[in-house]
């Protein structure tokens, strides 16, 4: 068991003959993801890696019967792709595309909210289920099959996290890269509630940072419903207010999103806080001994 | 981006927001000519710097403040030579404070009360929200913090904009006079369509003034938008003033860098944005101060590497450098030959602490190894900050 994506996941890539695309639709396909196609509009009938391009995610659907899609999209149509496959009725869409207008999401949000599709990310690195499935960026590797649940709202992080992790034995169900953007399709609290319902997950690592308030959602999340150990890092308690750090959606403004507060909200939910980068694969184990 | 206040008002004015009559002057007597030729009994000389609170701002070293009112064109003389050319320190520019280069005077009207209302994009919600409140005028975080009840808040979607009934509503709870009602409707409606029509990511109106005549009027205007937008915005995007900017941080955008320069020693290269904001946090658990964050991105070059030590070097606070990077997509060795070749062409004055893992790091080790260059290897993040820190501390690199 995991979350999200297993060895079934039937996956195409939106932008498969993109540079980029291909390039991760190979990296997903030497993982053993399930690649079934890819989307290119007005290329349909060429074939990337040995998978067949469709006009529209509708023909790529029908044809292959994919359940998932990984969307490579420049930024300025990705908000569109992802309309695309929801209306495609696409049930898992994940938009690894950096830098879409914010508006756009304002606009794709409620769309998903009324559809059965579930959006992670966009800006996010994807979802990989260890020896299983890989949709995104990640490198494979580092990652192996077990029992903690890794979600994240950035990339490099989350393989430090998940890496530190492997290292000292423990594999991990499923890690989840929400995205670093302001509007993100699935926050902490939707992936926790599949953690703490996937019984192969026996604890959840989440690494959060500066800016907005899911982290605080998260810790009121986890002290009512969530009774797996979960520990947690925040980035960006050295950033400075009113500047933006990297992610769109990192910023501290108004006095809101310090990391400080995060993690005051953080162990007020009796989560195991890692002071230092390095210490996150540690407190996760003294997450589960306690 | 940022703009100027009288930018973001030439962006209302033409939206259909009501803003008074205004004119920038760069000289003193420009400022005297504007005050002549706006033709009103009083003006406002207000300091042009991409930073708030200037009303409270005093210039460097004396009394003036940042927006002063002038009774005549000698006055408004006198208030722009105090401020032009001069350097403004308030609450969000930090004690440096930023040299003033225009001055906007602007044509005074009668307050019968302050208000706040702002645009922005509420994560929760997920949607643009129009807030407004009665503590007009007022630092709006203390309001905030200390009486949430008094700050309303009205969400609407981008492509329907935001309803009439919903700007009564404001308009009612603000306790405006029903007569005023009809131009607050105009007022806000139009503020949001400005927001959503110019991909902003905050357009603030602080104070938002009821004049005695029961009109709306933005008495100032902070407006930021949304990066990833300007592409559809050239407009905008030409309002751009980079001599407000810090340099670094123009030439680190202008090569694809992500950098914010910060008071520190160590400098920090790092691929990833949550992994540079974490180096950042663990120098600082070690007892160092980061100079920067930088974030290379995932498919740094050579060119890219190499403009990224320039910037860093570029801050002569810098006492050493760590670099730490998680190769994922981005192979070590790919970062460990750009390590190389940035030392031959840059030319390293101060240690140079670098953390490798993930994708080939055995042979980007030993392309490090081999290469001659002077470089501190670490093995872990806790390795590294040791040594960088330690490195920082000495007293000649």
């Amino acid at each position: 068991m995991s979350i999200l994506v297993n060895r079934d996941t039937r996956v195409i890539c939106q932008g498969i003959t993109g540079k980029v695309g291909e390039f991760h639709t190979r990296g997903c396909l030497a993982y053993g993801t399930r690649m079934v196609g890819g989307v290119t509009p007005g290329k349909g009938g060429e074939t990337v890696a040995d998978l067949p391009v469709f006009d529209t995610v509708a023909e790529a659907r029908d044809a292959t019967g994919a359940n998932a899609t990984m969307i490579f999209v420049p930024p300025a149509f990705a908000a569109d792709a992802i309309l695309e496959a929801v209306a495609a009725g696409i049930e898992l869409v994940i938009a690894i595309t950096e830098g879409i207008p914010v508006l756009d999401m304002a606009r794709v949000m409620p769309v998903v909210h009324a559809s059965k599709s579930r959006l992670i990310g966009p800006n996010c690195p994807g979802v990989i289920t260890p020896g299983e499935c890989k949709i995104g960026i990640m490198p494979g590797y580092i990652h192996t099959p077990g029992h903690v649940g890794v979600m994240s709202r950035s990339g490099t992080l989350t393989y430090e996290a998940v890496w530190q992790l492997t290292q000292l034995g423990h594999g991990q169900s499923t890690c989840v890269g929400l995205g670093g953007d302001p509007l993100v399709g699935s926050s902490f609290i939707d992936i926790l509630e599949l953690f703490q319902n996937d019984p192969d997950t026996h604890a959840i690592l989440m690494m959060g940072e500066i800016g907005g308030s899911a982290e605080e959602e998260a810790a009121e999340y986890v002290k009512k419903h969530v009774t797996k150990p979960v520990a947690a890092f925040i980035a960006g308690r050295t950033a400075p207010p009113g500047k933006r750090m990297g992610h769109a959606g990192a910023i501290i403004s108004g006095g809101k999103g310090t990391a400080e507060a995060k993690l005051a909200a953080l162990r007020d939910a009796g989560i195991e806080v890692a002071e230092s980068p390095a210490d996150m694969g540690t407190a996760l184990v003294r997450a589960i001994k306690r | 981006m940022k703009i100027h206040e009288f930018q973001a008002k030439d962006l209302l004015r033409a939206a259909g927001v009501p803003v008074l009559a205004g004119r920038v002057a760069t000289t003193p007597a420009e400022a005297a000519a504007a005050f002549t030729a706006l033709g009103t009994p009083v003006c406002a000389v207000k300091a042009q710097i991409h930073a708030g609170g200037r009303g409270k701002g005093k210039v460097q070293g004396g009394e003036q403040r940042g927006v002063e009112l002038a009774k005549t064109a000698a006055d408004a003389e006198r208030i722009a030579a105090g401020l032009l050319g001069k350097t403004l320190v308030t609450i969000q520019t930090g004690p440096e404070g930023q040299v003033v280069r225009r001055v906007f005077v602007e044509s005074g009207c009668a307050i019968d009360r302050e208000l706040y209302c702002a645009v922005l994009v509420d994560r929760r919600v997920g949607s643009p929200v129009l807030i407004a409140s009665t503590a007009g005028g007022m630092d709006i975080e203390e309001v905030a913090a200390k009486t949430p009840e008094l700050i309303l808040s009205e969400p609407f979607d981008p492509d329907r904009g935001l309803a009439g009934y919903q700007a009564r509503l404001l308009a009612s709870k603000l306790g405006l006079p029903t007569a005023s009602w009809r131009h607050a409707e105009t007022f806000f409606r139009r503020l949001c369509q400005a927001f959503v029509d110019l991909d902003a990511s905050l357009l603030e109106i602080n104070p938002l003034v009821l004049t005695k005549d029961g009109t709306l009027v933005a008495l100032d205007a902070k407006m930021t938008f949304d990066d990833n937008a300007l592409f559809r915005h050239k407009d905008v995007a030409a309002l751009r003033d980079e001599a407000e900017e810090e340099p670094a941080e123009t030439r680190a955008a202008a090569a694809g860098l992500s950098y914010v320069k910060l008071n520190g020693t160590i400098g920090c290269l790092v691929n990833g944005a949550g992994l540079a904001m974490s180096t950042m946090d663990l120098v600082k658990y070690h007892g160092g101060e980061p100079a920067n964050f930088l974030d290379v991105g995932g498919g740094a070059d050579v060119k890219q590497v190499t403009e990224a030590f320039r910037i860093i070097l570029s801050d002569k606070h810098v006492k050493a450098i760590l670099v730490n990077i998680f190769g994922g997509i981005m192979r070590c060795t790919t970062i460990a030959t750009a390590l190389v070749e940035a030392s031959k062409t840059v030319g390293f004055t101060v240690p140079l602490v670098v953390r490798l893992e993930g994708t080939e790091v055995e042979e980007g080790k030993k392309i490090l190894a081999s290469s001659g260059t002077a470089i501190i290897t670490a093995d872990g993040l806790t390795d590294a900050a040791k040594k960088v820190v330690a490195a920082a501390g000495r007293p000649e690199a």
